[in-house]
């Protein structure tokens, strides 16, 4: 499928299960407790665990990847985190191709919950080969 | 608030990480890949890789051990009870494999304030066992100031 400017990449939608922080944590190595203790993210102020900021990127960067065709395509991706992602709620990222050049492809994109923005202002280059 | 600015620039020790097949199997699994280049090494071979494919945010992972030493480094000075990640970017070269050793080097690329608020933004630098760039890191923490 070729990508043009304007096109609205698939969006990828994910609902990270009650677990899923804990599984992350073991596997990033990235252990702090406001996203595995619930107590402990309750004692300093947040409504309960929260997710890892670099699994959202994490989703934002595989939308790209599975809407270009693999891995390699994905040569940059930036982003700004904002809100708190929160587990047991649909995550959906977004990604509309707003300009091409030298066979790239330069992506808006963004991830939200419920409509709070967690990742917002985020740009991805795409190799298309 | 006056944020010290001394230690733009200041470089720390590389860390070299091996990427293990199962740890890429692991990482991809929570993240939710489904591609199997990350997942089988049959798969991954017949695409032509070596091993198992670390999706692009394994970047994350064999940088962060270089990366950690810098930001509770004492002459950069952040309070990590106001700190929050304020933003990151990741810019590739090659895709890393299991059975590739990624050695990172972290450094303090600036420091500075606006308004209440200071960012301290370090960078990492990742190359392979080929002398091959595989990630610069850019990792941008918001500390809001009293």
């Amino acid at each position: 499928m070729p990508i043009t400017p304007g096109q609205e990449l698939p969006e990828l939608k994910v609902t990270p299960d009650r677990f899923l922080t804990v599984r992350y944590a073991g596997a990033s190595g990235d252990f702090n407790p406001i996203h595995i203790d619930e107590e402990f993210a309750k004692q300093v102020g947040l409504p309960g665990r929260i997710l890892h900021g670099l699994w959202s990127m994490a989703q934002v960067a595989r939308a790209q990847t599975e809407a270009a065709g693999g891995p390699h395509t994905l040569r940059r991706l930036s982003v700004q985190f904002r809100g708190m992602g929160v587990p047991e709620q649909e995550l959906i990222v977004t990604s509309t191709v707003r300009e091409l050049h030298d066979g790239n492809a330069i992506v808006d994109t963004e991830a939200q919950q419920a409509g709070n923005k967690i990742i917002r202002k985020a740009e991805a280059e795409l190799d298309l080969g | 608030m006056s944020v010290n600015t001394d230690a733009v620039g200041k470089s720390f020790p590389s860390v070299t990480y091996a990427v293990g097949r199962e740890k890429v199997r692991e990482y991809a699994l929570a993240v939710g890949e489904t591609n199997p280049v990350h997942l089988d090494v049959a798969a991954a071979r017949a695409a032509g890789y070596a091993d198992v494919v670390a999706p692009p945010m394994f970047a994350a992972v064999y940088s962060a051990p270089a990366v950690g030493p810098a930001l509770f480094d004492d002459d950069v000075g952040i309070n990590f009870a106001m700190m929050v990640h304020g933003g990151q970017e990741f810019r590739w070269g090659p895709l890393v494999v299991a059975g590739d050793e990624v050695t990172t080097t972290a450094a303090v690329k600036d420091i500075s304030e606006r308004g209440p608020m200071a960012f301290y933004v370090f960078e990492s630098v990742s190359t392979n066992q080929r002398d091959e760039t595989v990630c610069v890191g850019t990792w941008t923490n918001i500390v809001r100031g009293s």
